[in-house]
């Protein structure tokens, strides 16, 4: 079903988008060379207050849908991969707050804050033995009258040093199955985290992604209402897998304006032979428009069933969500490798107009951000059950 | 054997649950209990093949593997609508 509304573009919250973007480009080197956070875009995200601007507007937030985040995260992915996934995984967690504690005094409470403060959340679901499996914890919270704790071996919290909340899954109580999680959130004078990993990584160094122990305390009406497992189904799966693939079609896309660039230049000295990359550029362009096509496919697939929990709870709707991760984190790399081909020595090279290093440097975390191999893996027991709607239009 | 007998018997060899399934209700929370996606799948298909029926697309979600009781309802049902089929 088509939804307007999903793709008619916001021009003035792109504007905004814009902005930070410029500020993002001039320090991504920086950033890229020194591993730290992206301080400045950070800064440029709350002077043009787009911290809070999913939060519903009775909240104090702006209401922007889905497309319109996702149209950010891509706007920022073609100008610093590290601060684009920033704001995604912001984004994410913030999605949770909207979707599942709107009905609930102090997440409401919260949602105002984040808007009026343009706080960044973090998100801690990886936990060491568990690794990418985020519907299962080891640890467990401990609730205490009106206080809850938590001590979790939390292995990569992504700028936990600069977060003003983190939200941390756990299981529900100390004798819960592995699976009976709940989500809670923290404020930064609620927790400690002592640092056990320094993120000195191949790509994406500036989501600063280090390890911690963390050690929160809280009062326990700060644990969302709904179990996590709907809350991974119903708001997380989606939000992740869509924002996350237009932060890396933004990548792609900018490897992609510079082959162009650089076959076009060469095209304009000798008009009259085409340029040997030409034939490259194509074949980039059409893999580019399939990973745009997909995000576009999703979002629609996603503003159609939101209302609905039974079609969220779906296998058709996780294992399209699913597709869609797959096909984006590994299309995004051929489409990179493609354009260094094009530019070649000139791309290899660092500091150059057409260096695409860290563009692929960063390519490369999208296959291991919850790793492909797990998600094939439950796509493929799913499809076990779940017969693949075939139609072309559904 | 009833519906739910063969239902709680097919839980206790597939749900890989870390609770003895006796000790469960039959509206007792199967996800709470420790009943993971994965483990969900296998049920499927085990009760498809001991039921011999097919569970359509809109019965593949969270709701229809919630508890026991709410399995047996399904497979009720869709005894029912595919023998009447
Ligand atoms: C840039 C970046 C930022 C991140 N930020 C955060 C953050 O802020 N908060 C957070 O909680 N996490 C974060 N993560 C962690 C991430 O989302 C994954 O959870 C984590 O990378 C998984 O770690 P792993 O590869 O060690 O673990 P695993 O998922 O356990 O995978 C390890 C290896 O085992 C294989 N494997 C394991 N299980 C299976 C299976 N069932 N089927 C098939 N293969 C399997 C995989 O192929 C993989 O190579 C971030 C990751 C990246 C790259």
């Amino acid at each position: 079903m088509m939804n307007i509304h999903a793709h008619t573009p916001n021009l003035e919250l792109t504007a905004r988008a814009r902005r930070v973007a410029a500020v993002a480009t001039s320090h991504a080197d920086s950033v890229d060379r020194d591993g730290r956070f992206p301080a400045e875009a950070v800064e440029a995200m709350r002077t043009e207050r787009l911290m809070g601007v999913q939060i519903p507007t009775a909240f104090g937030g702006e209401g922007a849908s889905t497309a319109e985040i996702a149209e950010i995260c891509s706007i920022l992915g073609q100008a610093c991969s590290s601060s684009a996934m920033v704001f995604a995984m912001h984004q994410i967690k913030v999605s949770s707050l909207v979707t599942h504690g709107g009905d609930d005094a102090w997440h409401q409470g919260f949602m105002a804050r984040v808007a009026g403060e343009q706080l960044l959340l973090g998100s801690a679901t990886t936990e060491g033995g568990i690794g990418g499996n985020m519907r299962n914890s080891i640890c467990a919270i401990e609730v205490d009258g009106d206080t809850c704790r938590l001590e979790k071996n939390a292995t990569v919290i992504s700028y936990g040093d600069q977060a003003d909340a983190i939200l941390i899954t756990s299981r529900s109580h100390a004798d819960a199955a592995a699976s009976d999680q709940v989500l809670t959130v923290f404020l930064k004078d609620q927790y400690t985290l002592e640092k056990t990993h320094v993120w000195d990584a191949l790509g994406m160094r500036g989501t600063c992604s280090d390890g911690y122990v963390f050690k929160g305390e809280a009062p326990a009406v700060q644990i969302l209402p709904r179990p996590f497992a709907e809350i991974a189904a119903q708001s997380m799966l989606a939000h992740a897998h869509i924002l996350w693939s237009a932060v890396w079609y933004g990548i792609a896309a900018d490897a992609f304006a510079k082959a162009q660039a650089f076959v076009r230049a060469a095209a304009r000295k000798s008009p009259d032979m085409t340029p040997p990359g030409a034939l490259r550029v194509a074949e980039a362009s059409s893999l580019l428009q399939g990973v745009k096509a997909s995000i576009v496919a999703a979002l629609e697939m996603y503003e159609a069933a939101r209302e609905n929990e039974d079609k969220l709870s779906s296998m058709s709707f996780s294992v399209a969500m699913n597709n869609l991760k797959i096909a984006s984190s590994q299309t995004i790399l051929t489409i990179i490798n493609h354009c260094m081909l094009i530019c070649g020595i000139l791309a290899y090279k660092n500091g150059t107009p057409f260096s695409l290093g860290r563009h692929l440097r960063d390519a490369h975390s999208a296959q291991l951000m919850i790793s492909n191999d797990r998600i094939l893996g439950n796509t493929s027991n799913m499809l076990l059950i779940h017969k693949q709607d075939t139609s072309l239009l559904g | 054997m009833s519906a739910v007998e063969a239902i709680r018997s097919i839980v206790a060899k597939h749900g890989k649950l870390p609770v003895d399934v006796a000790t469960l209700q039959d509206d007792a929370d199967l996800y709470a209990a420790g009943l993971s996606s994965f483990a969900s799948v296998q049920l499927m298909l085990a009760i498809e093949e001991h039921f011999d029926i097919e569970f359509p697309e809109d019965r593949l979600n969270r709701k229809t593997f919630s508890s026991i009781k709410a399995i047996a309802e399904v497979v009720t049902e869709l005894s029912e609508d595919q023998q009447a089929a």
